[in-house]
């Protein structure tokens, strides 16, 4: 008796997409012009009008759920999430391909789903609970817990168009938390309420969860799969790309959504083994986007992340960048004292921020590493990424720099008074004028 | 118990799926009624102010056209035209619309979809039931005693609420991709009305005209409903009945069937 609750094989939907044909019209005598031709010439023009395309929403995509698990479903906007979840909650029907499902599906889909704002908020419920499945007894069984999970005991016979809301996505909530079904798909409720309610959503899924419901959960906050999830499957492109543990399926869909970019310095999907690594390194710029050009005085930020099996009070992360003569002219390691974000198991994201990169024009090779602090380095990746600072424009005018490092200076045209009077034995040169540069060299 | 979604692979759990949703339909039904009069001031009256004022108007007509009054007054002869007519115009327009009405739904959570147009045929039931009452009242002011004939009065009423179902079901899965039909709808209704022996008795057309003017299934139903109510005083004819459930029952199987191959696609439609 297999203990499969959800089961698709195949699964494609397809959209019929209409595309005019585009013309743009400049003045009304063209638009009229147009007219005019196409009633005169119907049947000749009528074959270039419209066109149909063909839109996979999803493409063949199968796999098989077992009672009690909680599916992560991620992927870029437009990758078939939504879909998918119409799909599972029959909604809509698929085009080819089969869906087998073996208990009752209740959706969060979206709060409030036929709300009346004429209605008062206990009349709302009722209706609310009707449309997603529940019977007026279950309804009248549940009532009180919902009034209570949604805190509007004061407003139940005020029409909710008189609600805050707040008040009306907590009801909405609540009514939906409250399904008695068997299988539960979730999309991106949790992104609305301020943190009170959105603490209370987490664990009122965390609990229903734990009841042995099985659980479709599809968001855009990776830590929430990552935390709550048993399991991950991503989409692109409406394809089923991943299936399989959520931290590997979240470093899945980032490296398939940002490959092309060259700030992407490190990739590497963890392969679960250590207790411990650093699978991706990004450059980004002082606004988080991602930098692919680094100038001379730059503001950077490496942004690391890191996946641990385990968790370690000591844990630091050291960064180490090298010119291309091999000499480190960068070594810094977080101080866990202080720094205590890589303490816990999971997938964290960290960055090191550097306001000025004083660096100077050149190839740099960056190494990382994370190590239990004054104790050893537990994984080293050396020379992982090379990336070249380019010389800000103005940066060779009046200064040539042919040291170590780049310090912000400017050359001034200075005064030849001095504050004291000083022993005259400065010499036939000491009234040295030096010629004014441009500043910030 | 395992159901399977296929495209194409739909009647087995349908039907068990619609008796299922039942309560939906009432809590569905309940809502329009609650909303149309709610923050109203006169509130359910509305039910009866507007029958009554119609059958007020088409009396006026009656007067002013010249019939001859027969042995029941005309008050009842009209009112018992005009509240299966403002059954079938209330549930036609309703029911032509609640899918469109109601698509905030239907792109968000299943249920059968022929539940929502259900639900607009059983608040325009409602609404009937309490002008019934005007109808009523009216016959104790006229003294007019129910005979056995009142058994055909809920049996007519199906067959309005027949007709209703199956032009409405048929209207309703049109508009969701053709919006023309919001148009055509009150245009069929006024034509309808005009058509219908209202502010007349159908005994006024000429013969040779009868079986084509009874295609119309509301003739049937009027006059079944006078019938009912003045105790077999006016008169029912066969040739008036037949057509009218025979057309009845095709329109339903029509629209039920269209209903129901194009309702897969209403969610991406709408």
């Amino acid at each position: 008796m297999s203990t499969n609750i959800v089961k698709m094989e195949g699964v494609s939907k397809c959209f019929r997409i209409q595309h005019k044909r585009s013309e743009r019209y400049a003045t009304l005598r063209d638009v009229v012009a147009e007219k005019v031709n196409r009633a005169i010439r119907y049947r000749k023009l009528s074959a270039n009008r419209a066109t149909t395309e063909d839109f996979w929403a999803l493409e063949n995509v199968s796999f098989e759920v077992d009672r009690g698990e909680i599916i992560g479903i991620i992927g870029k906007n437009g990758a078939g999430k939504s879909t998918l979840l119409k799909i599972l909650s029959r909604i809509t029907e698929p085009t080819a391909g089969r869906l087998e499902l073996s208990g009752r599906v209740g959706s969060l889909l979206e709060v409030g789903t036929g709300f009346h704002p004429e209605l008062t908020g206990r009349e709302n419920i009722f209706l609310n609970g009707a449309i997603m499945g529940m019977t007026r007894a279950e309804i009248k069984r549940r009532f009180d817990e919902i009034v209570a999970f949604a805190e509007v005991e004061r407003f139940l016979d005020t029409p909710i168009k008189r609600y805050s809301s707040g008040m009306y996505v907590r009801l909405g909530f609540a009514v939906a938390a409250h399904l008695e079904c068997e299988i539960l798909l979730v999309d991106e409720v949790l992104a609305v309420g301020d943190t009170e309610f959105q603490k209370k959503c987490f664990g009122k899924i965390e609990e229903v969860v734990g009841g042995g419901r099985t659980v479709f959960l599809v968001s855009h906050q990776l830590q929430n799969i990552a935390r709550l999830c048993t399991r991950a499957i991503v989409l692109n492109s409406g394809k089923l790309v991943f299936d399989g543990q959520p931290s590997a399926a979240i470093s899945s869909y980032l490296e398939v959504t940002r490959a092309e970019q060259t700030h992407l310095l490190f990739n590497r999907p963890s392969a679960g083994s250590q207790d411990e690594e650093i699978v991706r390194l990004e450059m980004l710029d002082e606004l988080c986007k991602p930098k692919t050009k680094v100038f001379t005085f730059d503001f950077i930020r490496f942004r690391f992340f890191v996946n641990c099996a385990r968790s370690e009070t000591r844990r630091s992360l050291v960064l180490e960048l090298r010119d291309n003569a091999g000499v480190p002219v960068l070594v810094v390691e977080t101080n866990p004292e202080e720094f205590g974000s890589l303490k816990s198991r999971g997938l964290h994201a960290v960055e090191c921020c550097i306001e000025q990169l004083s660096l100077l024009p050149g190839q740099y090779s960056v190494s990382v590493g994370l190590a239990i602090y004054g104790v050893r380095l537990t994984c080293l990746l050396s020379d992982i990424a090379q990336f070249e600072v380019l010389a800000p424009h103005n940066f060779h005018q009046s200064s040539i720099n042919k040291g170590a490092v780049a310090l912000k200076h400017c050359w001034l045209r200075s005064r030849l008074e001095l504050e004291e009077p000083i022993a005259s034995d400065i010499g036939v040169n000491g009234d040295q004028i030096l010629s004014r540069a441009s500043e910030g060299d | 118990m395992k159901l399977i979604v296929e495209p194409g692979r739909r009647a087995k759990n349908y039907w068990h799926d619609l008796w299922q949703y039942r309560e939906l339909m009432y809590f569905l039904a309940w809502r329009d009624i609650t909303v149309r009069y709610k923050q109203t001031v006169i509130g359910i009256a509305w039910a009866v102010l507007r029958p009554g004022l119609t059958m007020l108007a088409f009396l006026g007509f009656r007067r002013l056209a010249g019939l001859p009054p027969g042995q029941i007054p005309d008050a009842i002869l009209v009112s018992a035209a005009v509240l299966p007519w403002q059954f079938f115009s209330t549930a036609l327009t309703d029911t032509a619309g609640s899918v469109i009405g109601n698509s905030h739904l239907i792109s968000k959570v299943y249920f059968p979809r022929l539940i929502v147009p259900c639900s607009a045929i059983a608040s325009a039931l409602v609404d009937f039931l309490i002008t019934l009452c005007l109808l009523i009242i009216l016959m104790l002011a006229y003294g007019l005693v129910p005979r056995w004939q009142m058994v055909g009065l809920p049996l007519f009423l199906i067959l309005a609420v027949g007709l209703s179902l199956g032009l409405g079901l048929l209207f309703a899965a049109l508009n969701v991709e053709y919006r023309d039909v919001r148009y055509i709808v009150p245009f069929c209704v006024q034509f309808g009305m005009f058509l219908s022996p209202i502010a007349f008795s159908s005994s006024e057309i000429p013969d040779k005209w009868r079986l084509l003017y009874s295609l119309n299934p509301m003739v049937a139903v009027i006059d079944g409903f006078r019938w009912s109510v003045s105790g077999g005083a006016t008169s029912l004819d066969l040739i008036t009945v037949s057509p009218a459930v025979l057309i009845t029952v095709i329109l339903i199987l029509i629209g039920i069937t269209y209903f129901r191959r194009v309702e897969r696609s209403f969610a991406d439609v709408i």
